[in-house]
């Protein structure tokens, strides 16, 4: 579970977030929708104590994140998963050693043997082939670094995961699998996600609450179902472009 | 009005820059807490701190030993120019063992060191920063201190020392030399004027040296490094900070030392 109570964040002059109330249940998979600029990826970096609020508290499984000792706080992030928007890999180091870093648990990281078939299952997940494992983040493409952030964000085996646009820059076959990937770990294994996303459609298939956000608050919040039927214009406008075409037929 | 607004202008400055400095004080004093509870996480550092290590030593030997050596004949052939006449030719000798031991070898290394890992730490650092990988290793639970800073400042205060040792090496070797040629001193000479001078504790207060010296210039880069902001230029802005500070560091610490020290 994932709450955050009334945060607000500024940079200097620029409020970014304004007193934000936001929850994610347990095994549930949010998509939070807004134009860019407004405040997403602060918003995500909030929950895993990246960065810190000014005001209001966040709470992850009942822990206050910004009251968390080290350990503690590590401990937690190692079963957060972080997908970044611009992949962030580690660029001194192999995608496989990028992948086997995120596999948290210290005890599975020692043992040579499941980190080399969890990198590939990894890769696999992320269709990627084996051989990506051997090359360095410079030498790929952006979608594939794309996807190899996916792949080491996942690797650990994370409760939780929260996604920065993942599937933007990939061809609509890679968005499919990516999207097919978080609906199978929010099927399957039971993970709580956040997926901040510009793909509406992507939104619609995978989550099963959307959140929009705007000037620094959540504007609405609810099933697609409800979202759709909302009169909110903000709304409406949002939703509109890219959801007339598949409603049409 | 005029005068009114120039030193309220000087009072605001003043203000900034002591809010500035208090901030870096309390900022470095966070990271050295930091590292100090990263220690007992050995088996993340060490690894990665023997890579460092060997970077730093191998990689600093030629131009170590150039500036020592260097170092090394230039004061023995100011020695040969200033010691003329009365003077017994054994005391340029000591003269240049000593300058070496007690000055040159620590600071020249330490200020080329500030320049070759100083700049190469802060912009490793600084990169990881803006392009969110120093994030991306936190969000995964890992620790930032035991994986990037612990291992490059344990390395460089290693490996100071021991290239300190190299470099006085090299530059008593180069006065040596130096000396037999243009002073016409003979090895008798030079090795009695060598250690008529010398003392152990000197070559202690040489390594003590090295070693603050190897804390400065691998603390100040890291911290420059890890607050590095905004891009391309953050990392060049950063970079620059991290020498001129180390070097500026260094200075202080030469002086500081040689008062507390050496009690003269
Ligand atoms: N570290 C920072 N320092 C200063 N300003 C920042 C920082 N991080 C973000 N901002 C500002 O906060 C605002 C929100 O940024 P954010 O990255 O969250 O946008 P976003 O909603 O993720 O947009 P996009 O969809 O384009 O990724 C932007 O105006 C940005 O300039
Ligand atoms: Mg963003």
């Amino acid at each position: 579970m994932i709450e955050l109570k009334h945060i607000s964040k500024r940079f200097g002059d620029l409020v970014v977030l304004d007193g934000v109330d936001f929850e994610v249940r347990q095994g549930e998979t949010v998509a939070l929708l807004g134009p860019s600029g407004v405040g997403k990826s602060v918003l995500l970096k909030h929950i895993n104590g990246l960065i810190h609020p000014d005001a209001g508290e966040v709470w992850v499984d009942r822990m206050k994140v910004g009251a968390l000792k080290r350990k503690e706080l590590s401990r937690l992030r190692s079963r957060i998963g972080y997908v970044f928007q611009n992949g962030a890999l580690f660029d001194s180091l192999t995608v496989f050693d990028n992948i086997q870093l995120g596999i948290t648990d210290e005890a599975a990281s020692e043992d040579e043997v499941y980190c080399r078939d969890r990198v590939r299952q990894c890769l696999d997940h992320v269709n990627l082939p084996p051989e990506t494992a051997h090359k360095y983040p410079a030498e790929l493409s952006g979608g594939m670094r794309k996807r190899v952030g996916i792949a080491r964000a996942i690797a650990g085996q994370p409760t939780y995961l929260l996604w920065d646009e993942p599937t933007s820059g990939l061809d609509p076959v890679n968005a499919d699998i990516i999207d097919s990937l978080v609906e199978k770990l929010d099927d399957e294994l039971g993970v709580t996600s956040v997926v901040v996303t510009h793909d509406v459609r992507g939104a619609f298939r995978v989550a099963d609450r959307i959140a929009l956000l705007r000037d620094g608050r959540i504007r609405a919040m609810g099933t697609p179902a409800e979202l759709r039927a909302s009169t909110d214009p903000a709304v409406q406008q949002f939703l509109e472009r890219d959801l007339t075409i598949p409603v049409a037929h | 009005m005029e005068s009114h607004s120039v030193t309220l202008d000087v009072r605001r400055l003043v203000g900034r820059f002591s809010l500035r400095s208090t901030s870096h004080v309390g900022r470095v004093s966070y990271l050295l807490l930091e590292m100090a509870r990263a220690v007992p996480e050995w088996r993340i550092w060490m690894p990665r701190m023997f890579e460092q290590a060997s970077n730093v030593g191998y990689g600093s030997l030629f131009i170590v030993g150039l500036t020592a050596g260097f170092a090394g004949a230039v004061t023995s052939l100011q020695a040969g120019y200033q010691f003329t006449g009365s003077i017994p030719v054994y005391f340029a000798a000591g003269v240049i063992v000593e300058s070496i031991i007690l000055e040159l070898g620590p600071v020249l290394t330490a200020l080329v060191l500030a320049g070759r890992i100083g700049a190469r730490y802060a912009a490793e650092l600084g990169t990881m920063r803006v392009t969110e990988q120093i994030d991306a290793l936190e969000s995964l639970g890992r620790s930032s201190v035991s994986h990037l800073v612990l291992p490059r400042v344990i390395a460089g205060t290693l490996m100071l020392p021991v290239l300190v040792v190299f470099a006085d090496l090299v530059g008593i070797g180069a006065g040596w030399v130096a000396a037999k040629g243009s002073l016409e001193m003979t090895n008798a000479d030079f090795t009695y004027g060598a250690q008529y001078f010398f003392k152990t504790w000197d070559l202690w207060y040489s390594m003590i040296k090295a070693f603050a010296f190897g804390l400065a210039i691998t603390i100040v880069p890291c911290y420059m490094g890890f607050s590095t902001q905004q891009g391309a230029e953050g990392v060049g802005r950063s970079t620059t900070a991290a020498v001129v500070s180390a070097s500026v560091l260094i200075l202080f610490l030469d002086a500081a030392l040689a008062k507390v020290l050496l009690k003269t």
